[in-house]
Parts: C-alpha cells; sequence; structure tokens
C-alpha cells in the first residue's frame, strides 16, 4: 500500500481557530445557550468537546453520557477523563429501556437494526435536553465516516451542525494531539460500541488510515479510480471505497422534493441556513 | 506623499443592510479618528456574500436619493472611501459593485466582471457581469478597482496599469479553503503570491481588503494587507479576526522602484494588442 498520509497533514493551529470559531458563531446565530453533545468517550466525540469547551466555555457545554446494557465500561471511563479535563457539565441518561422498548417487539433483529435503533434512541435524548436547556446539538461525525455512509440517518447524524465533518480521521487524530485530548482515548480502537467488541475497522473491512488516503485522492484532489489505482492503490479496495460514498450519497442530502410549484423548497428557494442569524 | 491607508476587515451581517450600515459609519469614525485618509471595505462589504435570493431586498441604487447611499456619501468628507455592495440599476439588474466615495461625492463605481460559478460558487445565477475596467483619478494619484475574481484573472490589473492606475484597490470576500500543514490556507498562499506578484511587475501599490467571518459553514480569511511596488508586503492583517489595519504608505516609492526598474516604460501595449488580434483571429476561424 503506498503512503501519502503527508499530503493529509493539517495546521492544527488553523484548523482550530476555524471550527472554534464556527461553533462559536453558530450559537450565536441561533441564540442558544451553548451545545449539547453525546460523549462515547471516543476519539470523535472527545475532539468535538474539546472544542466546543475552548469556543464556547466550560459552563455552556452539556456532555451526556447514553450507555446501553452492552455499552463498555471503558467507554464511561474514557468520557470521563474528557469531563474532568474540561469541567464540562455532565449527566448520564441510560437509553437501555427507551432502545428495549422496541427491540424487544422483533426477537429476531440483528445487530444493524439495535445498532440503529440505539443511535436514534441518543438523537432522541439529545434533542430532548436541547429543549430543557436552549442548547444546540452538537455533531460529532467526522469526513471519513459521512463519505462512507457509516453512521446511522437521523441516528448520530441528527444534529444542528458539524464541526469536524471536513477532517479526515487521520486529520482528526491530528488535531486531538494537539488539543492534548487524554492519550487512552486517541490510542485506543474506534468503535461504535453498539455490541461487544465491535470496531470500525473490523466492521467496514479496511484501516482509516488507508480509506482516508483513497478518500482524499478521489474526493479532495479530484483523482479518477483509474488515476487512485495508478498511486498503488488496489483496484477492488478502490472501487469498494467509491461505490460505498456513491451508495450512501442519500445520508448526506435532504430528501428530493417533488416540484409541481413555480418556486420549490430544495430546488429554487434559496437562502442560507444562516439567513436567521 | 505620504498617506494612511484603513483596511476596515469586518464581519458583515448576512442581509442586513441597515446594520452594515452602522458598522460602516462606525469604521469611518473609527478610522477618521486615527488619521486615515483611504479606508476600504471588502466585496459586498454592506450586505454579506452569500445573499442569493436575497438580492432584489438588499440592493441599492448608487444616488444621492437613495437613503443608505447618501449617508455613506455624507461619511466619505474627509475621507475616502471604498464600499461594497449590490448594486441595482434601472432595469431590475443587479451587480456586485464596489463605489468609490470622497468628499460627499461618488468618483467612480465598478461592477465585477468575472463572477465566478464553479466549485463552492454560484455568482452569476443572481448578478449581471460588469463590462468596464476602468482606471479613475483620485486625490491620491490615479487607481483602479477590482473586486475578488476580477484579480484571479491577469488581464483586469493589466488593463487598470496600462489605463494609468498606480494603486490597485482590491476588494474579496474569499472563503477558506486548502487547509494543509502550511503556515497559512493554500487560498491564503495564492491570493498573497498574485498581490506580490500584481506589486512587482506592475510597480504599483497593492491594496487588498478580505472580509472575515462565517456565512454557513464557510469562513472568511482576512489578512487584508499592503502590497509595495517592490512587491514586499508593507502590512498583513490577523487571518480569521474581524480588525481595522492602518498603514502609512509613501506612494512616492512608485516613481523610485521605477527608476529602478522600468516596466512601465518598457511596457509594448500594441505588441500585445496586435498579437492578440491575430490569435482572436485565428481562433474565430
Amino acid at each position: 500500500m503506498p503512503d501519502i498520509l503527508h499530503r493529509l497533514n493539517i495546521n492544527t493551529t488553523i484548523a482550530e481557530k476555524i471550527l472554534t470559531g464556527f461553533i462559536a458563531d453558530q450559537i450565536q446565530k441561533v441564540g442558544a445557550k451553548g451545545a449539547v453533545l453525546g460523549l462515547s468517550g471516543g476519539i470523535d466525540s472527545a475532539l468535538s468537546a474539546y472544542l466546543s469547551a475552548k469556543a464556547l466555555g466550560a459552563e455552556n457545554i452539556l456532555a451526556v453520557r447514553m450507555p446501553y446494557k452492552t455499552s463498555s465500561q471503558a467507554s464511561l471511563t474514557d468520557a470521563d477523563l474528557v469531563i474532568e479535563a474540561l469541567g464540562i457539565r455532565h449527566i448520564t441518561v441510560p437509553i437501555t429501556d427507551m432502545a428495549d422498548a422496541l427491540i424487544r417487539q422483533f426477537p429476531d433483529m440483528n445487530n444493524l437494526r439495535k445498532g440503529n435503533i440505539m443511535a436514534r434512541a441518543r438523537m432522541i435524548v439529545l434533542y430532548d435536553q436541547s429543549a430543557a436547556h436552549g442548547l444546540l446539538p452538537m455533531g460529532t461525525s467526522n469526513k471519513t465516516e459521512f463519505l462512507l455512509g457509516y453512521s446511522t440517518l437521523y441516528g448520530d447524524s441528527g444534529v444542528a451542525m458539524h464541526p469536524i465533518a471536513d477532517l479526515y480521521k487521520y486529520q482528526v487524530r491530528q488535531l486531538a494531539r494537539a488539543m492534548q485530548i487524554p492519550q487512552p482515548i486517541i490510542e485506543k480502537a474506534p468503535s461504535a460500541d453498539l455490541w461487544e467488541g465491535q470496531t470500525d475497522e473490523g466492521e467496514l473491512g479496511f484501516t482509516y488510515n488507508d480509506v482516508d488516503q483513497v478518500l482524499y485522492l478521489l474526493v479532495d484532489a479530484r483523482y479518477t479510480v483509474d488515476e487512485a489505482v495508478d498511486e498503488g492503490f488496489e483496484r477492488a479496495f478502490v472501487e469498494k471505497v467509491w461505490k460505498r460514498v456513491k451508495a450512501n450519497h442519500y445520508k448526506r442530502t435532504m430528501p428530493n422534493v417533488a416540484k409541481v410549484s413555480l418556486r420549490s423548497i430544495g430546488h429554487d428557494f434559496l437562502y442560507l441556513r444562516d439567513w436567521v442569524g | 506623499m505620504q498617506i494612511k491607508i484603513g483596511l476596515a476587515q469586518i464581519y458583515p451581517k448576512l442581509a442586513d443592510v441597515n446594520a452594515n450600515l452602522t458598522k460602516h459609519l462606525d469604521y469611518i469614525q473609527r478610522a477618521k479618528a486615527d488619521g486615515v485618509e483611504l479606508l476600504v471595505f471588502p466585496e459586498l462589504s454592506m450586505t454579506g456574500y452569500q445573499v442569493q435570493d436575497l438580492v432584489p431586498e438588499v440592493a441599492i441604487r448608487a444616488h444621492a436619493d437613495d437613503p443608505i447611499f447618501a449617508q455613506l456619501l455624507s461619511a466619505s468628507i474627509g475621507i475616502d472611501v471604498v464600499v461594497g455592495f449590490v448594486q441595482r440599476d434601472l432595469r431590475n439588474r443587479f451587480f456586485i459593485a464596489s463605489a468609490y466615495l470622497s468628499n460627499g461625492e461618488c468618483v467612480h463605481i465598478h461592477r465585477k466582471i468575472y463572477l465566478p460559478t464553479y466549485a463552492m460558487f454560484d455568482e452569476a445565477r443572481y448578478f449581471d457581469m460588469g463590462e468596464h475596467v476602468r482606471a479613475f483619478d483620485t486625490r491620491f494619484g490615479r487607481v483602479g478597482m477590482l473586486i475578488c475574481e476580477d484579480f484571479w484573472h491577469m488581464s483586469p490589473p493589466y488593463l487598470l496599469w496600462m489605463d494609468g492606475a498606480d494603486m490597485l484597490i482590491l476588494q474579496s470576500s474569499s472563503p477558506s479553503r486548502g487547509l494543509d500543514g502550511g503556515d497559512a490556507l493554500s487560498v491564503a498562499r495564492w491570493v498573497e503570491l498574485v498581490n506580490q506578484a500584481y506589486g512587482s511587475i506592475f510597480t504599483n501599490h497593492v491594496v487588498h481588503c478580505n472580509r472575515v467571518g462565517y456565512e454557513d459553514g464557510k469562513n472568511f480569511w482576512g489578512g487584508s494587507s499592503v502590497v509595495s511596488p517592490d512587491g514586499e508586503f508593507l502590512t498583513k492583517g490577523h487571518y480569521f479576526d474581524e480588525m481595522l489595519i492602518t498603514q502609512m504608505v509613501d506612494l512616492n516609492q512608485t516613481h523610485r522602484v521605477r527608476s529602478r526598474l522600468p516596466l512601465l516604460r518598457d511596457e509594448r501595449p500594441e505588441l500585445l494588442q496586435r498579437e492578440l488580434a491575430r490569435i482572436l483571429r485565428r481562433d474565430g476561424q
């Protein structure tokens, strides 16, 4: 496998400046009091918490731990590391009862369905806390999982803003190191922690470092599949990645609106989301 | 001749012309108090950048009987001001425009001639293209104005140089992009390289004001600057931060550099015209 990872290197000072500015700007424009985010113990939500605390002040962040009965204790402990380091407000809302109320009605439900239910239960908790405290639900998705569609529609993708969704996992790690996020969180194998022993890379079938390089070439640098293969990446791998990006585009776009009028939402009714700000 | 130039590196509020007018008047007041004689605002400083379907609501007429424009004119007494706005013409066409205001008069209006429609840009959907590149006289000598994409092409600054401009005033709303391992965003490095090249090649002062702030997920990188006729930065504002930048500029440096480096004297525009005419004829066949 070739190594072009150096092309993904980022100036972390600039990244931090832009992303903290973005968070502060969004909160101010909608008139929220701060942000609420789910803290899983993983690197993405940890980085989002660090950026949010820096942008808004620790007292304006509410971290929510939302364990399901199968969630690992290590995840809760790692989430605690972030809470303690930042001094942010936090609560724990177990989702086992919420999720199981649906899951037990379908005894043959597979892990994918269960995982989606858990992700959506967490979204419900975050939006409820949002309404309770006037806080904006903060996204924690990165560019790699967004492009691969490795997320649950209206679950972890159901948020009000995306501070790190233009950073590949490799870049998330760089920024996490620069912001001195606790080492155990940076080093452990990424996992959605939806069932015991799950890891992202095991489930995806490739490593983040490998896929980040291919995605960088195809998306950012606009290489064709053939050109990425010429760089030395295996054709089957490149094709699999690109097919996955395409197949999951629906997760990155708003649902299509059937146009019949002269001026239609989603077609030619064009205002920024920041219109209200 | 020494002049003090100000760069109002502001964060305009999207589509809120009244709020932006207040901010302009505040910056003008502050700059005046600081002895600034020429204050430059960024592209679309009165409206924000991505106004999209709000264009008709934010457009103004560049005329003393327009209540907004009238206040900008009044504010230009004692300080020359360059503002960015959406100009509505009498036939309901809209332009991205910049106005040079001095002593209560509108000296010149430039309408953006290159409207980008690639990548994240969609300007030609909303705006009509300007048709003219003209230098004009000010109390600080002959000047030319361009707006953002206009100076990503090299012909407009060249035309202004040939039309007698000894200073280029460039306005932009340049979105941040190209985060890599470098000391600045790749877009900032590109613009800075080009501004230094214009200063060097035209032996001109290059005054550039770029906005800051956020519109949806996009942000604007600021870094407004003044480049000397030697191609060196006299000043460069912070990236990303709203601020008023001021710089004393010695306009006499232009003739000193041109004594050493007579690029303007030796330029052969007739040759350019002849060869270009030939090339265009050939392409037409």
